[in-house]
């Protein structure tokens, strides 16, 4: 699915990433976890091609196709999602006009039918109806004036409609309640199958008791340092971040 | 050159037989309009905007009549609106609804009472400081319209003035000279569409002035929608008298032309009124727009918020010049300006200016004009989303000014504007015609 060799990457002439290795299969559910400023967004909005976030070094290929010399919309098209951890807002474009142009071009790209005007509206209202978000939010601007929580439900919602194979979701769960989480959490794990594959990058172990992560990575000074099954991230939540970094740091 | 355009202009206003009971007013302005001096790039409010295409061109002819079954006359969808049709300056009744006609006063035929109120109206709300345009209007007055809402009168459906300009078969250019003088008395509501609009032949050269008086506790929502051709010239001016608690809702929207002009003022004459003020530019190709609005504040307690948009295009140059006076009795005014613009090419222009005169201690004001290209974020946002970058380029310029329409007290006439708008981004509005079935 996807594979990433030695990734390093820079933000304003500071190194974020330092040779990042990373191999997830179709079908598996990888967890991020790690300190603040370890790089875990950066690793997502590297994949997603962020101008700014440049790459020093490393390589990237998502189904055999290197992604990294790709612009973000080809990237896009070639199934990759990134659920942002802090979704714009843009006034004056509505939900709608923004879903359907993202939509028909993805679709449009995967050789899958395009849609029209009133099958989509339906499919944009059901999916709606799957995350809690009423359907009056489609005719409002792009995440304008949502809750923190209604913006990551917009944006699980999206990724319903994109039918994407590799989502990154970029700490999903930040400032969610329970309630909140769970329908997040329903929602990916409805789009779980065994072509699609997710990584979850998140600051805490809550997430992973709704969304059980085949693998658990922790991210520190810009590579993985530990990786183990979902009994990982128990054993980080009990005993924090610096056992690792001094293991890491002996070794 | 420019002499010329002063004598050629003049002799034509003066070859018109003028309404007996309006020569007083007309003659005024004849006198007037024959000292004026045109100006040029030294003179302050005309220094970004040439007059070279209407100095140098040939329009001191008078309108040609035009039969109206040859034309196509607009419809806003979703409005039942009164629709009176102005063709070359002339109200033409066949195309107009007979309930317009009914509640309109063509100056031919006011009544001796409406003589007399037209008079003691026409002219008082523009003053005397309007600029030589403005004077060449008064010069040539003889065909203007009246709108009276008495009293405590709701006009519950809009009045849309629809002013079309279209050339006879030699194509000779031509001047047309519009006036609408509109009062409210107290506490009485109108809807007025001023909506102009011109053939692809554009040869003429549009002189508009209206007035509109606002009385005591009386609510105006007033629409000027400059959807003209590229080659039209056209020169506005609209001025806006509130009086006490009255209330004054403006969407002022400018296509773009050769070259058009607008002067718009609000006058907050009596305490307690209310301004809302919203506009949308959007010039392309050559085509130079300008705005210059004021809002004066004359009295205290009264609030104005005023929000103008604009996206320059290839070659296009915009000016906006917005000013807010604060008179020294107005007390506790709360005034607000925000001009927001959009290059979407290097070689488009826009020359902002917030003015802000203050001479009373105690108001609350703020102004602000930014110029910026589109943003990052945004950009990326969408493109991470599948949407190529020239999709979320248009896209993204479509909704900086959709915000303002989206505003639009009437909710119809956005969605009206909207295709039109979103024409002239390129963006297919396939979506926006199923969601206006209903769908």
């Amino acid at each position: 699915m996807i594979e990433i060799k030695n990734l390093q990457a820079k933000v304003e002439d500071k190194d974020i990433l330092k040779g990042l290795n990373l191999n997830i299969g179709p079908g598996e559910v990888h967890a991020i976890m790690g300190p603040n400023g370890a790089g875990k967004s950066t690793l997502g909005n590297v994949l997603a091609g962020r101008p700014n976030y440049e790459v020093t070094g490393g390589s990237a290929t998502l189904n055999g196709k290197n992604i990294l010399d790709l612009d973000p919309e080809e990237r896009a098209r070639e199934g990759l999602f990134l659920a942002f951890q802090y979704p714009v807002e843009i006034p004056g474009v509505s939900n709608l006009e923004f879903l359907k142009a993202s939509v028909d071009s993805v679709r449009e790209q995967q050789g899958k039918k395009a849609l029209d005007s009133v099958q989509f509206l339906k499919l944009a209202r059901e999916k709606c109806k799957a995350v809690n978000l009423d359907a009056s939010f489609l005719k409002r601007g792009v995440n304008e004036g949502f809750s923190g929580g209604e913006k990551k439900r917009n944006e699980l919602m999206q990724m319903m409609m994109l039918e994407p194979t590799l989502c990154i979701l970029d700490e999903t769960d930040s400032g969610l309640d329970i309630d909140a989480l769970q329908v997040v959490a329903e929602g990916v794990n409805a789009m779980r199958d065994e072509n699609r594959s997710f990584i979850v990058v998140t600051h805490y172990q809550r997430l992973l008791d709704y969304i059980v992560p085949d693998f658990v990575h922790v991210l520190a000074n810009g590579k993985i340092v530990k990786s183990g099954g979902k009994e990982l991230a128990l054993e980080l939540e009990e005993k924090g971040y610096g056992w690792l970094e001094n293991e890491n740091g002996a070794a | 050159m420019t002499a010329e355009f002063v004598t050629q202009h003049l002799a034509l206003a003066q070859h018109r037989s003028p309404l007996s009971w309006l020569s007083e007013f007309n003659e005024r302005g004849q006198a007037r309009f024959a000292d004026a001096v045109i100006p040029n790039r030294k003179t302050e409010a005309w220094k970004y905007t040439s007059l070279a295409s209407l100095t140098q061109g040939d329009f001191a002819h008078a309108a040609p009549s035009v039969d109206a079954s040859t034309v196509t006359l607009p419809n806003i969808a979703g409005i039942d609106a009164l629709r009176l049709v102005v063709i070359n300056g002339e109200l033409n009744i066949e195309a107009s609804d007979a309930k317009a006609l009914e509640l309109i006063v063509h100056f031919a035929d006011a009544t001796q009472e409406q003589q007399d109120q037209i008079n003691a109206l026409l002219g008082t709300i523009q003053g005397e400081g309007g600029h030589l345009f403005a004077q060449l209007n008064d010069a040539n007055i003889n065909a203007g319209l009246f709108l009276n809402i008495p009293r405590n009168q709701r006009l519950k459906q809009p009045i849309h003035i629809c002013y079309l300009t279209t050339p006879n078969s030699e194509k000779t250019g031509f001047t047309v000279n519009t006036r609408l003088l509109v009062n409210l008395e107290t506490s009485a509501e109108a809807t007025v569409i001023e909506h102009y609009i011109g053939d692809e032949e554009q040869n003429s050269f549009t002189n508009a002035v209206s007035e509109f008086r606002v009385g005591d506790n009386a609510k105006l929502i007033h629409y000027r929608l400059q959807l003209m051709t590229e080659g039209a010239l056209h020169i506005g001016n609209a001025h806006i008298d509130l009086q006490r608690d009255a209330n004054y809702e403006g969407f002022h929207l400018g296509l773009g032309t050769k070259l058009t002009r607008n002067d718009i003022v609000v006058n907050h004459n009596v305490g307690g009124s209310h301004s809302e003020m919203a506009g949308v530019y959007v010039p392309k190709n050559k085509q130079l727009i300008d705005f210059h609005t004021c809002i004066e504040h004359k009295a205290a307690h009264c609030t104005s918020n005023e929000v103008f948009r604009g996206i320059m295009n290839d070659q296009s140059k915009a000016v906006f010049n917005g000013r807010i006076q604060i008179h020294r009795d107005a007390q506790k005014t709360l005034a607000e300006l925000s001009n927001k613009n959009l290059l979407l090419t290097n070689t488009a222009e826009i020359n902002t200016k917030p003015e802000l005169e203050i001479y009373a201690d105690d108001v609350k004001c703020a102004h602000g004009a930014t110029v910026a290209q589109l943003e990052e974020k945004a950009m990326f946002y969408l493109q991470s989303r599948g949407i190529s970058k020239a999709d979320a380029k248009v896209m993204l310029s479509f909704g900086f000014i959709n915000e303002l329409i989206d505003n639009l007290p009437h909710e119809a006439i956005g969605d009206w504007l909207r295709p039109i708008l979103a024409h002239r981004f390129g963006r297919s509005s396939d979506l926006d015609d199923q969601l206006a079935q209903g769908n």
